[in-house]
Formats: structure tokens, C-alpha cells, sequence
């Protein structure tokens, strides 16, 4: 359970209109269809990814309570889930979100170096976000990658057998993406729901 | 003791497609099960062939399938449980990325078994990248008639759907993925009533293991006996290790069961031993929920005996002097590893991962990371040692689901081998470990 249950304030209403595309909601639907009649709020988890992803990089209130009437369910039951699950972010992020493993078989090979090093160049501490809203830093636990311990996901991608001249590298790559759109942003939709 | 049943097949260029999966023997369990067998005499194969769940708990496949209540009238499920979350466990990433369809095919020759039309596989979120591949395997085996309507014309309809989580450990814990699959939280539910009665939508459901499926097809194809061949006594058939740590080749490895530890652990075909020359400080043998081992325990019993890459050998000597197989995440600490440091790591895990529902586990997941925590940096008393020893004690055996156990198991056995080493820490008032290094 994590603390941020506790001691989150409650939110007030962003207020903003959000839907998704008419393709997304397709797709929705398809997922809607994986589950017995009746049993369509089983495709909340998936369906608050594609949110994430599609409507502004975290679940704002005005999401869930969107995501919560495509399923036909109260938005508490929305609320309830996003709040459980680390991967479901609640505020907002930068453009790359750099979630790097801190469990135990990394961090026997040099994981908190490497953590250290993150946030040290990216001058935040875990948990932050650069002023430019380029990177988001986050601690996780373990990726189910300790064989290339030290390891980060940056988006969808594994980064593993991390060294301080494989952060520079991946840093400056990322960079060079700067604000444009993910590349992988709806091939990962496309392919994974 | 090193014949292969997973993995025999994963340098074939290309096996994760459908065609040269099937070209190389792949989907002929299906054939075999579906055309020439009952569901009740694949069920029969499974207990002869010993197979234990993979997942974790080692229990007995053939007899969980044994439990599904096929009189209720209601549909049945498979879930498959790809959501491999213990630290130390990358085996199931590994079996999905390389050679999906044997995943696939074992789980519709255990639906067939199971009297199963619709079978789900709960990955994790973090996997994005192997849910496309899954769905590409799902699409080619579809596009081939192995699923869908009137599959090879027997008349028998499967479809399989993958399912993601979105980080939470306790949904690989079987009755917290229900609810997960459900769209709720992942709050495990109390047992029983047990899935094989009420489970998904309060349905009869069974929940396996990744590697567990994949071990169907050998059983259908070779029959339970043959399987019941490899391996030692009751550790039948073989394993996939993921090995991690301090060690020269970290990775996944498929082993027979009866391989020594030693062996395992220092020939250069397996984790070729300890990395830079060092010295071998402790194993944690199957993922980071089982106790920990000092390098004298790991390579031999408390008798003496040589221990074996086995569930019983592992387990030899109960929790005094030995610890699980588990699910097969083993994890090698050298000589310069802070073992109060990864058991205050472990400790910040598992109450991280607590859902929260039961006291004991909520409340002491938290005093234990605190307690270890200020011991890590040198503010610890010694009475701390005892009062972690107290509170590990109290979880275990009084909570909903095991996740309490698995949390305190890893402290009380620190403590147990390696309680000098907490003393130390509380005398020299800081880490007197990294202060070396
Ligand atoms: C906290 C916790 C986490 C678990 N995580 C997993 C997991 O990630 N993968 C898995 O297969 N089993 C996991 N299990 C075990 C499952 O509850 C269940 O026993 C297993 O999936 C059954 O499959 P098997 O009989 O094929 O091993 C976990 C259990 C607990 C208590
Ligand atoms: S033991 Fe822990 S994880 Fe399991 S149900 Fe209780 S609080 Fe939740
Ligand atoms: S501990 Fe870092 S990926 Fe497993």
C-alpha cells in the first residue's frame, strides 16, 4: 500500500473536457469485449493505461470520471483503482517518466549508485520533475529484469546493465526527442490492447 | 542432469513465430490432446507426471485441477499468472519473450483438461513489450484454427485474452488477481471458499503459473510417466533459475531437478560463479520471499549432505537450517553485500506491497523497514534485533494471504544466520559494512 493513499488531499476538479478518438474508442470496445457480458469494469485496468497515455500522461480526475462513464460504473470505483497501483500516476509528469529499480537484487549491483547518478544529473529528487517538464524521476520496485541489474524503464523501454556513460547516453537521446510526440506513442496502444 | 523440457528449443531462429514454432514439433500437443484424449485423461497424465506449480507454493497440478468444481453449472477459468513480481524472478519474461507459443499451446491443452472456453493471462503492467508479443502469438495460433470456434474441427471453442496489471506485487498472489482481473483493487480474499469453487465472476477458476502451462504440451506429448522421469523424487521435471546477484552469468537457466547448488552456482554453465574473484556471502535461493542461506548452509545441509537444486533439498532443515526453492529467483550475495542493508531493502518492499487489509501485515511491514531502517544507519539499539525478531513473528501465520509470511520470513532468517552482523551495526553505531568499501 502506498503512502500516497494516506496523505493524498483531496483533488479538486481540473474541469477540463477530455475524450478520447474515435479509433481509441474503438479499441475500447474491443477490450470491453474480452469480458463476459456484464463484466465489462474488469477492462478498467487496461482502459486507465490507454487513458494515461492518451489523455495527457496521468489520470486527472476528469479522467477517471470519463474512463468511469465509458464503463458504466461509479467514478469511486475508478478513483479506488488508480490509487492502488503504482503505475497509474495521479499528478502530473514530464514528458519521459524514468522509473529506475531500487529492490534489493539491483541495489547489490549498484542500483543506488545509479539512482544517485539520475538524480544528480537531472538535478530532482525521486519522486520529481525537471522544470523544463522534460523527465520525471521515480524509485520503483523491482522490474523483473535483476538479471541486467542495474536496470530502468523509461516509458515502455527496458534499460538494463546501467552505467553512468549509459545514463548520459540514454539522457541525451531522450532529450533529443524533446517535446515531440512518444515514438512509440500508439504503436504500444496498437500492439499491447 | 541436464536434459531440457522448456528451453530445448529457444536457439531456433524465429521460434517465436507460429510457423517455425510448429515446424519444430510446437502445437502437436494440441493435436494430440484434443483429437486423441478426453479432457479427464490429460488431467490423469498431469498427476502422473508429478508437475508442481511453479509459482511459488510447489503445489501439485494435477491435484489443484482435481479440485475445480466441474458440477456447478457455471463457466470455468484459467488464469495464467504471468505477473511475476518477486524480486529475483525474471523466468516467466524470459519463457514469453523467447517462445511464447509453448505458453500458448500448454494452456489450451489444460483448458481442454479443464473444461475451459475462455482463458485469461494476467501480465504485469511493467511487461508492455511481451503483452504485444503474447497478442501476436494469440492472432497467429487464431489465424492457424488452434483458437476460436470448433478448434480442429472437435468441436471445442477457446478464446485466450491477455489482461494487464499495473504494479502491484500482491496481484500474483492468486485470489488478489481475481480481483484484479475484476477491475478492482488487489485486496486478496479470504480462503476459503477457494478459486477451483468460487472465483472469477464466482466461477470455478484455476490460476497457474507461466511456467507451470508451459510444461503441459511435454506432458501431453510424452506422457506424465515420462515426465515423472526427470528429476529427483517428488522435484519431477525441470526448472527454470533466474539468477541474479554478485555472480559472473546472471540469467535464466532451465535445470533438471538434482543439479547440485554447487554446481549450479560455480560452472561456468550456469552462474559461473562469484563476480571478481570474491567470496560467497549468502544465497537467497527462491526469490526474495524465502529465507536467506550463509554460503556454508547453501552448499550443504545442516547433516552435511550436498544440497541439490530441489524442492526438498532446499527446504532441508526447515527454517533453522534451510529455506524453498520457491519460485526459482535465486539471488547470490558476495562477501561485501550489507546483509542488514538488503534486509531493511526487502523490509521497505514488502510493506511498500502490503494491500493493507490486515494489521499485522500493514502496520508490521512498516515497523520492521523502520526499525531496520535506523539500524542500517547506525541508530539501532541492540534490543531492536529481538524486537524485529518479536514483530516478524507476529505477522507470520496471522494474515489474509501470505504476502505476511513472505514478508517476515526474510528478517527472521537475517537475523538467524547472520545476527552478528546486526550487532556490529548497532556497536559501530553506522554500517560498518559500506564503511569498508
Ligand atoms: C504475495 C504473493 C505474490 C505472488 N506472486 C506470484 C507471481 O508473481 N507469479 C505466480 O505465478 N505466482 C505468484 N504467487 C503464487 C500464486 O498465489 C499462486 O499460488 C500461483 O500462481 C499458482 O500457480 P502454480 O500452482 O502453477 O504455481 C504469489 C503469491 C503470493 C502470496
Ligand atoms: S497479508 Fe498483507 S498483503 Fe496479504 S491480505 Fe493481509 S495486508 Fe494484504
Ligand atoms: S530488483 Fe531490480 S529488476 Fe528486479
Amino acid at each position: 500500500m502506498s503512502d500516497r493513499e494516506i496523505i493524498r488531499p483531496v483533488r479538486e476538479k481540473e474541469g477540463t473536457n477530455v475524450t478520447f478518438s474515435p479509433a481509441v474508442l474503438e479499441k475500447i470496445e474491443k477490450i470491453k469485449g474480452r469480458y463476459p457480458a456484464g463484466r465489462e469494469k474488469s477492462a478498467l485496468l487496461p482502459i486507465l493505461h490507454i487513458a494515461q497515455e492518451e489523455l495527457g500522461g496521468y489520470l486527472s480526475v476528469d479522467v477517471m470520471d470519463y474512463v468511469a462513464s465509458l464503463l458504466h460504473i461509479q467514478p469511486i470505483e475508478v478513483y479506488e483503482v488508480a490509487t492502488f497501483y503504482t503505475q497509474y500516476y495521479l499528478d502530473p509528469v514530464g514528458r519521459h517518466v524514468i522509473e529506475v529499480c531500487r529492490t534489493g537484487p539491483c541495489a547489490i549491483c549498484g542500483g543506488e549508485r545509479i539512482s544517485a547518478y539520475l538524480a544528480k544529473k537531472l538535478n530532482i529528487n525521486p519522486g520529481e520533475t525537471t522544470s523544463d517538464g522534460l523527465f520525471t524521476l521515480k524509485e520503483v520496485e523491482c522490474l523483473g529484469a535483476c538479471g541486467s541489474a542495474p536496470v530502468m524503464q523509461v516509458n515502455t523501454q527496458f534499460y538494463e546493465f546501467l552505467t553512468e556513460e549509459k545514463i548520459d547516453q540514454i539522457l541525451e537521446e531522450l532529450r533529443a526527442q524533446g517535446n515531440e510526440d512518444k515514438p512509440e506513442k500508439s504503436k504500444w496502444i496498437e500492439k499491447f490492447f | 542432469m541436464d536434459r531440457k523440457i522448456l528451453l530445448d528449443k529457444i536457439d531456433i531462429p524465429g521460434i517465436r513465430s507460429f510457423g517455425v514454432f510448429q515446424n519444430a514439433g510446437g502445437y502437436s500437443a494440441v493435436e494430440k490432446a484434443l483429437t486423441t484424449m478426453s479432457p479427464e485423461e490429460v488431467v490423469e497424465e498431469v498427476k502422473l507426471s508429478g508437475l508442481r506449480g511453479r509459482g511459488g507454493a510447489g503445489f501439485p497440478t494435477g491435484m489443484k485441477w482435481s479440485f475445480l468444481d466441474r458440477k456447478s453449472g457455471k463457466p470455468r477459468y484459467l488464469i495464467c499468472n504471468a505477473d511475476e513480481s518477486e524480486p529475483g524472478t525474471f523466468k516467466d519474461r524470459f519463457l514469453m519473450e523467447k517462445i511464447p507459443h509453448l505458453l500458448i499451446e500448454g494452456m489450451i491443452c489444460s483448458c481442454y483438461a479443464l473444461g475451459v472456453n475462455t482463458g485469461y493471462i494476467y501480465v504485469r503492467g511493467e511487461y508492455k513489450y511481451i503483452i504485444g508479443i503474447l497478442n501476436e502469438a494469440i492472432r497467429e495460433a487464431h489465424a492457424n484454427g488452434f483458437l476460436g470456434k470448433d478448434i480442429l474441427r472437435t468441436g471445442y471453442d477457446l478464446e485466450l485474452h491477455v489482461h494487464s496489471g499495473a504494479g502491484a506485487y500482491i496481484c500474483g498472489e492468486e485470489t488478489a488477481q481475481i480481483e484484479s482481473l475484476e477491475g478492482k483493487r488487489g485486496n486478496p480474499r479470504i480462503k476459503p471458499p477457494f478459486p477451483a469453487v468460487v472465483g472469477l465472476y464466482g466461477c470455478p477458476t484455476v490460476v497457474n503459473n507461466v511456467e507451470t502451462l508451459a510444461n503441459i504440451g511435454f506432458i501431453v506429448n510424452h506422457g506424465g510417466g515420462e515426465y515423472a522421469g526427470y528429476g529427483v523424487g517428488k522435484s519431477t521435471g525441470t526448472k527454470l533459475i533466474s539468477a541474479c546477484g554478485n555472480i559472473n552469468n546472471p540469467g535464466v537457466y532451465e535445470i533438471e531437478f538434482g543439479l547440485s547448488v554447487r554446481e549450479f552456482l560455480y560452472s561456468d554453465k550456469y552462474c559461473g560463479g562469484i563476480k571478481g574473484g570474491k567470496a560467497l556471502k549468502a544465497v537467497i535461493p527462491g526469490g526474495s520471499s524465502v529465507p536467506i542461506l550463509p554460503a556454508h548452509l547453501i552448499l550443504q545441509t545442516a547433516s552435511g549432505e550436498e544440497r541439490l537444486m530441489t524442492y526438498e533439498s532446499l527446504a532441508d532443515g526447515g527454517f533453522v537450517s534451510g529455506s524453498m526453492l520457491g519460485s526459482g529467483g535465486f539471488i547470490v550475495f558476495d562477501e561485501e553485500a550489507c546483509i542488514v542493508r538488503n534486509t531493511w531493502n526487502l523490509a521497505r518492499f514488502y510493506h511498500h506491497e502490503s494491500c493493507g487489509q490486515c494489521s499485522p501485515c500493514r502496520e508490521g511491514t512498516g515497523w520492521m523497514e523502520s526499525v531496520l531502517h535506523r539500524l542500517e544507519h547506525g541508530k539501532g539499539r541492540q534490543k531492536d534485533i529481538d524486537l524485529l525478531v518479536s514483530i516478524a513473528g507476529k505477522i507470520e501465520g496471522n494474515t489474509i494471504c501470505p504476502l505476511g509470511d513472505a514478508a517476515a520470513w526474510p528478517v527472521a532468517s537475517a537475523i538467524r544466520h547472520f545476527r552478528q552482523e546486526f550487532e556490529a551495526h548497532v556497536e559501530a553505531a553506522v554500517c560498518p559494512v559500506s564503511q569498508i568499501h
